[in-house]
């Protein structure tokens, strides 16, 4: 394959990583802690009504998460199209 | 040993901690100045991008302010931490490919353009000093209180520590600082979060105890207690939001955005080695900041919580020592107004006259006192605050010297100047500004508080979408970029100046536009940003070959073998 075709599937792959992980990031923040907040509420976790946990609790453990998959993801995609840094000397 | 004796040896002990470590790590050239060498392994800038974000701001007010906002408080929470997932994906691996050391470096180098970078230096510049000088308040806020100082000397005090590291250091000097401030800071958040958490609930974790029920003995979940209290109070019930959804939507947007487009946090990504570091870097930091962001919001419901049950109708001449303490530093006061000596703390939907006002920036500082804790964890708590305060600072202070020294001097003004000459512009330009800086702490200009929506409004309307458009489209050019970002400053700045300079009287929900709050209309900046620069490069030419060949460059780590 051409360098110039692997770059072009490798930044694709990365395109639709980030707009899977970044549709997460909005459905769990803007959508279940502000949109859909008070029909959630109906639903309790224990003490916490669930649009309010989403709001102050869930919504950024789904954010760490987040992060650490991406990089998972890209440390896998980086090796696959040989474009990762770890194997250089330093 | 009194609360301030302990308060004493707590902030003694850490400043010899920071003092120490900016000795062991002074920085020899322009790289370790700048982006401490690039040599900072990710856990550790995950740490130090933490301790640099979490400012007076995250450590002091934000918890007292969700105690008063309830859920309206999440807009902070979500905002504030939001934005790391936005800069993890779309920007630090590929600024951190970019290399070099700031953002207007970025900007000026994508887009061609020495215009571009001026503009983007204005705003680092900017931003930088709206958010150190309220460091700098903070740090004497915390001394007064606790030390028994003025106000004025706890700045100095301040200055003279910030000044020490980050002119000796630099980036490398401010990195191990900032690792040893976020263990301060953050053992000083948790330990009086989970002492008062057991206290209350019976769990120690507090993210699991705000959503408990309460130890004594009543089974009522504490969250329905607040709400109920609240209620009887006429307080709106605490799991309720105030604010319009689309209000909330918005300036969570904008926080989101801000805190990914604000130099002090991206440059952070420019000190680790690779790319992949960048990646991880921001996930580490994220997690770090997440953990005191948890328990903020379980802090608020139990200071909350004890807030009403301790001064609620209680006889003012039996008031706990706390009470009196803060009296008199004027942060709380009570107005005896129907004369029967008890304390009537009531909200608007009561029909009983309120008699307390209590500035919310005391909630946390008070905190382990309202709840009885031992003095030595009160003193714990200066000494957080301090931390938080000091390393925001010293990131901030960073920022501006590098974007004087390296972006105006060095590229727009002498490119001839040689390193040596280039370290010593720098340093010296970290002295000024922390001199300025402390100056702004002493003599606070009053719009401290309301310029920090421009900050984040700023760096929203401005940075982050000129970069993004940088990374993700090759057709972007310098007309585009630069015209977005002036549409989107001047649209945010103008909107801001009208509700909070021209006619502060005005600044209420009926006359928004749309109902955004001024807090929120960085979103609506970003998107004019984005909507006229994709206009505008769309009717010019598009950008140098050389431009394109750059931008497919930086988007992948290294070139295939």
């Amino acid at each position: 394959m051409p360098p110039s075709l692997d770059k072009q599937a490798y930044w694709r792959q990365n395109l639709v990583y980030l707009g899977t992980l970044l549709a997460i990031w909005a459905l769990v923040s803007f959508g279940f802690g502000i949109v859909w907040v008070e029909p959630l509420n109906r639903i309790r976790l224990g003490g916490f009504k669930l649009g309010f946990w989403f709001a102050q609790q869930g919504s950024m453990y789904v954010f760490v998460v987040l992060i650490f998959v991406y990089v998972f993801l890209m440390n896998r995609l980086d090796r696959k199209y040989e474009v990762d840094e770890r194997e250089e000397s330093r | 040993m009194s609360v301030q004796a302990w308060t004493f040896v707590m902030v003694a002990l850490s400043f010899a901690l920071y003092v120490g470590v900016a000795i062991w790590s002074r920085a020899k050239s322009t790289g370790d100045f700048y982006v401490a060498g690039a040599q900072v392994p990710p856990l550790v800038n995950g740490m130090a991008t933490a301790a640099g974000w979490m400012s007076a701001a995250s450590f002091i007010s934000m918890a007292g302010l969700i105690a008063f906002m309830g859920r309206d408080g999440s807009v902070y929470l979500m905002g504030w931490t939001g934005g790391y997932v936005l800069l993890a994906l779309l920007l630090a691996p590929y600024l951190r490919k970019f290399g070099k050391y700031t953002v207007p470096d970025f900007v000026g180098d994508r887009y061609y353009s020495q215009v571009a970078r001026v503009v983007a230096v204005i705003c680092a510049v900017f931003v930088s000093f709206t958010y150190v000088a309220g460091q700098m308040r903070g740090v004497g806020i915390v001394f007064s209180r606790f030390l028994g100082v003025s106000i004025d000397a706890g700045v100095v005090i301040g200055m003279g520590i910030v000044f020490f590291y980050a002119v000796l250091g630099g980036m490398k000097g401010i990195t191990y600082t900032q690792v040893a401030q976020y263990c301060v800071l953050i053992f000083a958040f948790l330990v009086p979060a989970i002492f008062i958490s057991l206290l209350l609930t019976g769990n120690p974790v507090p993210q699991l105890g705000f959503g408990s029920t309460l130890a004594d003995g009543s089974g009522v979940y504490l969250l329905d207690r607040l709400d109920g209290l609240g209620q009887e109070l006429g307080f709106s019930r605490y799991t309720d939001g105030q604010k319009s959804t689309l209000d909330v939507f918005f300036i969570t947007a904008a926080l989101m955005v801000g805190t990914a487009g604000l130099p002090h946090v991206i440059v952070r990504f420019y000190t680790v080695p690779k790319v992949w570091q960048a990646r991880s870097s921001a996930g580490w930091a994220l997690l770090f900041i997440a953990l005191l962001y948890t328990t903020a919001p379980a802090v608020a419901a139990f200071a909350r919580a004890n807030l009403l049950t301790t001064v609620s109708d209680a006889v003012y001449d039996d008031v706990p020592e706390w009470f009196s303490n803060w009296e008199a530093t004027g942060l709380i006061a009570f107005d005896d107004k129907n004369g029967d000596g008890r304390i009537q703390y009531t909200g608007p939907a009561s029909p009983i006259e309120n008699e307390l006002t209590i500035d919310r920036d005391i909630m946390v500082l008070a905190n382990p006192e309202i709840a009885r804790l031992p003095a030595w964890i009160t003193g714990l708590v200066a000494a957080g605050g301090l931390a938080a305060a000091l390393s925001t600072a010293a990131g901030l202070l960073l920022v501006i010297a590098t974007s004087v020294a390296h972006d105006l001097f060095k590229i727009s003004f002498r490119s001839t100047m040689s390193e040596k000459s280039e370290l010593r512009v720098a340093r010296i330009t970290v002295g000024v500004a922390v001199v300025i800086s402390g100056y702004l702490g002493i003599n606070p200009p009053g719009f401290v508080g309301e310029v920090v929506a421009l900050a984040f409004g700023l760096a929203a309307a401005s940075f982050f979408p000129a970069i993004l458009l940088g990374i993700f489209t090759k057709r972007m050019n310098s007309y585009g970029a630069v015209s977005g970002m002036v549409a989107g400053i001047t649209f945010t700045s103008i909107y801001i100046a009208y509700f909070k300079f021209i006619h502060p009287e005005l600044n209420t929900a009926e006359h928004w536009w749309m109902g955004i709050s001024p807090e929120g209309i960085g979103t609506l900046g970003m998107l004019l940003n984005f909507a006229v620069a994709a206009v505008v490069a769309a009717v010019t030419a598009p950008p140098p070959l050389a431009i394109q060949q750059f931008v497919e460059e930086i988007r992948v780590p290294r070139q295939s073998s």
